[in-house]
């Protein structure tokens, strides 16, 4: 087996290999939690750990699982994960809970997990899988923060539900932007987040 | 009537995609033709439309608090609500598999039609994502369920079809580079919720 290398496993998927941005996995659940940045940053965490623990647990036992039934194996081991990380935010974070509403339960299915259960921890050990699923689940959080941040500031004038933008600013006639907190903006932010790493990085272009 | 009022409104103002973004993985990948799209959308409607009935029993008889009072009086206290989420992926992964087979044994020229979509079904989020929303929002009856599973499928259909359109239209358009692909295929998607924006308020 070659040597990994760890820092890289860690750091890559952040910015180079971004999960979303680059690799287009778990577009899915993210964009429909990205109206308010509290629950983008819980989303985030809970993606995080999930991709982190259920590739080191698949990594644990990638001998003994037989090939033809990869797929559901993969499924129930996620599925535990999501399980936790969901009756945690019930008991702790209730109201959170109730706005994130079905998409916790839909990290099982986000690509990024299965992607990267499929892509790496299948051929790789415990620790490097532990790491690559963390650095991905960070490279996930990052633009879900990114994309909150702009639609929590441009849509309420707020951040973490505290108000940003003064009250002079609606005095002399601001308005919140109304169209950014409905889903398609997240969209459009997200081809602008794309459009500006691949002006910077130009070896991402497509043909 | 409240059948049809749920049936139109799952189509076009509660759609999968541009409402709540599910299923996109698999909506941006298989959208660049017409015709795989077309296979991929039939696909998650059958799909839809058989998972979504049997885990509305699952969760009416076995998953809900108290659900489990068929049993005898004893049981009536328990609450196996915890357990769903594995249970409707279980039930998918399975129902998935076994559609491949009949599917793949009866009728082999739709079979090598679908052939590569079938598995990936099992891990589209619009799937998984029906199913938890039918938990959330407390059909009253399987009827209800059933046009709502029939709705929303044929609402994904419509958003892979229509964009695979655009695109097939798109590759002799003339894109800035770093938008070429992926970038213009989201600032599309975004137009197209906007414009799917108007059905809201539909009432019937």
């Amino acid at each position: 087996m070659k040597d990994v290398n760890l820092k890289e496993t860690l750091l890559n998927p952040i910015l180079k290999g971004n999960p979303i941005s680059v690799l287009v996995l778990g577009i899915c659940s993210s964009l429909a939690v990205t109206v308010q940045l509290k629950g983008a940053c819980i989303m985030a965490l809970s993606v995080t750990i999930v991709t982190a623990l259920s590739s080191m647990v698949v990594s644990m036992m990638r001998k003994s699982i037989p090939n033809r039934i990869r797929i559901i194996v993969q499924l129930v081991v996620v599925a535990l994960m999501v399980i936790l990380v969901d009756q945690v935010l019930k008991a702790y974070a209730y109201s959170v809970s109730k706005t994130l509403s079905v998409y916790v339960g839909l990290i099982i299915t986000n690509c990024i997990v299965m992607g990267r259960i499929e892509a790496f921890a299948l051929g790789n050990k415990p620790i490097p899988s532990f790491l690559d699923g963390l650095g991905n689940g960070i490279g996930y959080g990052l633009i879900l923060i990114v994309v909150a941040f702009f639609r929590e500031l441009l849509g309420s004038g707020s951040l973490f539900g505290f108000q940003i933008i003064p009250d002079s600013f609606y005095a002399a006639g601001y308005l919140n932007n109304g169209l950014v907190i409905l889903p398609p903006m997240a969209l459009i932010l997200l081809g602008c987040i794309i459009w500006i790493q691949r002006s910077i990085q130009k070896d991402l272009q497509e043909k | 009537m409240e059948y049809l009022s749920l049936f139109v409104k799952s189509i076009f103002v509660d759609n999968m995609i541009f409402a709540y973004f599910l299923g996109m993985c698999s909506y941006l990948a298989v959208s660049k033709n017409v015709k795989t799209a077309t296979g991929l959308g039939a696909a998650v409607i059958f799909v839809l439309l058989v998972t979504l009935p049997i885990n509305y029993l699952l969760n009416e008889y076995l998953l809900k608090p108290g659900a489990l009072a068929w049993m005898g009086p004893e049981y009536a206290e328990l609450d196996l609500s915890f357990l769903s989420f594995i249970v409707f992926i279980a039930v998918i992964a399975a129902i998935v598999q076994i559609v491949e087979m009949v599917v793949e044994k009866f009728a082999p020229s739709l079979y090598s039609q679908l052939g590569i979509f079938l598995p990936l079904i099992a891990v589209n989020c619009a799937i998984l994502g029906g199913s938890l929303f039918m938990q959330e929002r407390e059909f009253v009856n399987l009827g209800m369920a059933t046009v709502y599973a029939l709705g929303s499928g044929i609402g994904w259909f419509l958003a892979i079809v229509a964009l695979a359109a655009i695109r097939e239209k798109l590759t002799y358009s003339n894109v800035p580079g770093p938008l070429k692909g992926l970038g213009i295929t989201f600032f599309t998607v975004g137009l197209m919720g906007i414009a799917f924006m108007t059905f809201m308020g539909i009432q019937l």
